[in-house]
């Protein structure tokens, strides 16, 4: 694909290169992703925040599901894992445990996360496993045909739920609060900078972390509710959302077409899962007890 | 003097409208060309409006565009 940077050259050709280049694998650009599709605003905000971050990317993994969002680790420039369909979260708690030093992501879909990953979910945040979950909420499965998920609101037209969604849905920040994890925030793909924020904070941030990002599904979500395209969406989030930090997270459910609850709700300090393990161990078997030495992160 | 700049690779974009519409100072507009993938990429309407802040940039789904301040 032949690349012209267009209009007008900035002054220095060094800084002609879009800042997000170097951490997404450019060589597999375009993306599948629609015209509108929100996915990649939000990867967008995710490069920033890497490199607002100051970590040593050679030190933080992206382990993604199965689905459109699932797409995410393929295309940053990091060490990635693309794994099955709702087990995003067991591959990366593995990949923490055997080498803590890595910063663990782990970037999918509402239905991937929270559907057949749903168990995975609560008993990652129960235990506080020190990864964190961007999960990118198009309040539908996106990639097989726009399907009723656990995250449709209820009155939602969907492949599978012709006359309109009965069932509720999870509240998934109020879901992630139960269960037990240590950061919760929420945000809309039109709140671009509060999300980089976000991230980078929980980059830097033990324990289990949480963000919600909701996102527009122009083809398979919006199409059929007459809900226009991902501007529209975009434009529909500036419009109804609040910003309420600290709000209780039972009061941020999320409905059709409501008022759409954002902000950061839960930011406290617990133990994690490893700390706990390794001051039992410590406790019990004293010098017998020696942490892993880990020789694969090198090289 | 336009306080920055903003670039644009034609061929990446897709014609949604974020950058567009978010951006602050309204610098750009919707091109009525087309690309070779047949969507219409923004263009600069108003450059001397730019602050380079790079609103655009982040909004940007498709990493087309990016906005960039002058040195001083
Ligand atoms: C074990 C298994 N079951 C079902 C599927 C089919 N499948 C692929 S993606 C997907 C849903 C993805 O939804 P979500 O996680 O919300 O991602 P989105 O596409 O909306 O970003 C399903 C059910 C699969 N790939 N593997
Ligand atoms: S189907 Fe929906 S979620 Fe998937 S790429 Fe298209 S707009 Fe994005
Ligand atoms: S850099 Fe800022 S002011 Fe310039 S076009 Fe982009 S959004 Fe508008
Ligand atoms: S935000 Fe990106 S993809 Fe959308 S119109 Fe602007 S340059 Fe094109
Ligand atoms: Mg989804």
């Amino acid at each position: 694909m032949s690349e012209a940077i267009l209009d007008i050259p900035l002054d220095s050709t060094k800084t002609a290169i879009n800042p997000v280049e170097p951490y997404l694998r450019m060589d597999r650009m375009p993306h599948i992703w629609c015209p509108g599709c929100g996915i990649g605003t939000t990867v967008n905000c995710f490069a920033r925040a890497l490199e607002s971050s100051g970590l040593n990317l050679d030190k933080v993994a992206i382990v993604s599901g199965i689905g459109c969002t699932g797409r995410v680790a393929g295309y940053a420039n990091l060490d990635s894992f693309h794994t099955t369909h709702g087990r995003a979260i067991p591959f990366a708690t593995g990949l923490k445990l055997s080498n803590p030093e890595l910063q663990v992501v782990v970037y999918s879909g509402d239905g991937d996360l929270f559907a057949i990953g749903g168990n995975h979910f609560i008993h990652a945040a129960r235990r506080n496993m020190d990864i964190k979950v961007i999960c990118v909420n198009n309040l539908t499965y996106a990639m097989t045909g726009g399907q009723t998920g656990p995250a449709t609101p209820t009155e939602v037209i969907s492949a599978t739920s012709p006359y309109g969604v009965f069932e509720p849905s999870f509240n998934l920040v109020q879901l992630a609060e139960a269960a037990g994890a240590s950061y919760v925030a929420r945000w809309t793909t039109y709140h671009v900078k509060q999300l980089s924020r976000s991230m980078e904070e929980v980059l830097h941030k033990k324990g289990f972390c949480f963000i919600e990002v909701l996102s527009p599904c122009p083809t398979l979500y919006q199409r059929r509710n007459k809900m226009g395209d991902g501007l529209d969406a975009m434009k529909f989030y500036k419009e109804v959302s609040k910003v309420r930090h600290g709000a209780p997270t039972s009061e941020c459910a999320l409905t059709r077409a409501g008022e759409i609850v954002v902000g950061k709700f839960v930011d406290r300090d617990r133990p994690d899962y490893l700390e706990l393990l390794n001051r039992q161990m410590t406790a019990t078997l004293g010098d017998r007890y020696a942490t892993p030495e880990v020789t694969c992160s090198e090289g | 003097m336009a306080k920055g700049q903003v670039a644009i690779t034609v061929e990446r974009c897709k014609g949604c409208g974020f950058c567009v519409e978010f951006c602050p100072t309204h610098v750009l507009a919707l091109s009525s060309a087309f690309n070779s993938k047949g969507y219409h990429p923004p263009h600069v309407v108003s450059g001397e409006k730019c602050s380079g802040c790079d609103l655009c940039g982040m909004y940007c789904p498709d990493f087309a565009i990016f906005g960039a301040r002058h040195a001083r």
